[in-house]
């Protein structure tokens, strides 16, 4: 199994970087994945257009919450306009392995939640 | 064949020749579709090399010969599930499409303000959805029969559901999810006493390719089921109903072949059932390798292949309830059970196991399986993991899969951590 998921992705779910929810957030959103039920929350602070601060919780598969815990540390002092622009292509990157089309849904569900809470920002 | 005997067919399919991820395939997800035997494939090549034309149409030889096999598979289907006619076959895309002929021309016709159809909590969404979306059309209800603890149909409080008002009941005849085979018989013949009007739907996607069937005996009104889970091509499947029932109902799709006169002034005359039933080119060449699946399986016969689907499910329960913190669906046994096993494995995300199941050439679905309101409501999990066997899984595809979910679960459980 070491052999496939890789050292990374196994160190970040079983130990995921920012952790938790950030009370006093300018930005939150939650989703799920309908077809198995994995979910993630994101929820972050914005300073001088740059993201401060960003924390995760989630249930779900190795992939989708190491996902994002990957996701959480690369979008630090990213801008909102530099996360529009990732796509499923950047999440494996991220995680550095190449992802069947169903499994990229399962990569891309952080993504997909960080990019709404974005937009909703308050 | 003696219990604990299998039927080893690996050779006359093609594709257990690849390997996945550098092993042998162990396929075990015929519940999705089935693998397709070699004399299928060559059944399909060789109508489109030798035979190919359209049926009911022309006049010339190739368009015979078209119409002959044609028909004559409708003949076949008719004979392999007990029906009185050939007339009260008709073929469909798929089971999917069976259902919703159902729901839009009978269900039109018959479903009233006020009425209610009866299903239960196992269905798949193609036997749930149509009916759903009929009686929101309608304003009808909707109910749903509850399993018991052990995944099966409750008995009780299904019978309780039905009512004067109760105008179809629509079940499975074995779970997609948890492999339980619904007594139909006894349940046809209970529910005419409770109300003598209501037409019984069984959807046969899961059962008619591990099981003699006999809709006659069955009792049934309707019966729609799938090529493609009993070895044949995908683009096909059947919906049986009787005659009389299918004289009553109007067309569903409109345009050639379901016509008997067209004129831009009088009414349109439909066809006979069951070319009426039948609009436009239909899956021929489908239908062609149905017929070399029906062949296939009947060689086999039906009942060995239930026996084999018995044995093995039994040899595969018995392997899995030993893997450490697993949580099989549905019966415990092989009792009353087709070989449809969805299970899951504490701390072991549905999705991981399948993607490590695949690295070691074993294939296994995760997910819903079309059956979120089971799943959700019934079962109290978003997802599982499930495998379902056919003829050509042996017992050393069941060790070689029983070995890999053991080295999972070490490495989930011990050395990862």
């Amino acid at each position: 199994m070491r052999g496939f998921y890789g050292e990374v992705i196994l160190d970040h779910y079983r130990f995921p970087r920012n952790r938790g929810k950030i009370a006093r957030a300018d930005f939150h959103a939650e989703e799920e994945n309908d077809f198995c039920g994995d979910m993630v929350e994101v929820s972050g602070i914005v300073k001088k257009g740059k993201i401060k601060e960003i924390k995760f919780r989630g249930k779900g598969c190795v992939i989708s919450q190491a996902a994002a815990s990957l996701l959480t540390c690369y979008a630090a002092k990213k801008s909102a306009a530099q996360i529009k622009k990732m796509g499923a292509e950047d999440m494996q990157k991220l995680l550095g392995i190449n992802l069947s089309l169903t499994r990229l849904k399962c990569a891309e569900l952080s993504l997909v939640t960080l990019k709404k809470a974005l937009a909703l920002k308050k | 064949m003696k219990k604990g005997q299998y039927i080893n067919l690996k050779r006359e399919f093609r594709i257990f020749r690849r390997r996945i991820n550098g092993k042998p395939l162990i396929y075990l997800d015929s519940a999705a579709t089935s693998q397709k035997p070699e004399q299928v494939i060559r059944a399909v090549s060789d109508f489109y090399a030798k035979h190919n034309a359209n049926v009911h149409r022309g006049v010339y030889q190739l368009a015979e010969e078209a119409t002959a096999m044609y028909e004559g598979v409708r003949k076949k289907v008719a004979e392999f599930i007990g029906a009185e006619l050939p007339e009260e076959i008709i073929f469909t895309r798929g089971t999917t499409e069976s259902i919703n002929l159902v729901a839009y021309t009978w269900g039109e016709a018959n479903i009233k303000r006020g009425d209610n159809i009866v299903a239960t909590i196992m269905e798949h969404h193609s036997n749930f959805i149509p009916w759903q979306e009929l009686c929101k059309r309608k304003n009808a209800q909707l109910r749903l029969a509850p399993i018991t603890r052990e995944g099966k149909l409750d008995v009780k409080k299904f019978y309780e559901l039905i009512d004067r008002k109760t105008k179809l009941v629509a079940i499975t005849h074995a779970s997609n999810v948890l492999g339980t085979i619904n007594p139909i018989a006894n349940i046809a013949r209970n529910l005419r006493i409770k109300n003598n009007k209501l037409r019984i739907l069984v959807d046969g996607a899961q059962a008619v390719s591990h099981m003699p069937i006999n809709v006659g005996k069955l009792g049934c009104d309707f019966y729609p089921f799938s090529g493609h889970k009993m070895l044949g091509p995908t683009g096909v499947g059947v919906l049986y109903a009787k005659k009389d029932i299918l004289e009553k109902m109007p067309p569903f799709l409109f345009g050639g072949n379901m016509i008997r006169r067209v004129s831009t002034t009088a009414r349109t005359a439909w066809n006979d059932v069951p070319w009426k039933f039948e609009a436009g080119t239909a899956s021929i060449a489908q239908v062609i390798g149905l017929g070399a699946a029906i062949n296939y399986l009947q060689k086999i016969g039906m009942r060995r292949i239930a026996e084999h689907d018995h044995s093995i499910t039994s040899y595969v329960l018995n392997k899995m309830k030993d893997i450490r913190g697993i949580e099989i669906y549905g019966p415990r046994t092989a009792q009353d059970r087709v070989g449809v096993i969805a299970f899951n494995i504490k701390g072991i995300h549905p999705h991981d196991l399948a993607t490590l199941l695949d690295k070691e050439g074993i294939a296994v679905r995760a997910g819903h399986h079309c059956a979120m309101p089971l799943h959700r409501e019934a079962l109290g999990t978003e997802a599982s993991v499930r495998i379902s066997l056919y003829i050509y899984n042996s017992e050393e595809d069941v060790d070689i899969f029983i070995k890999a979910l053991e080295k999972i679960c070490a490495a989930f459980t011990e050395k990862l951590y």
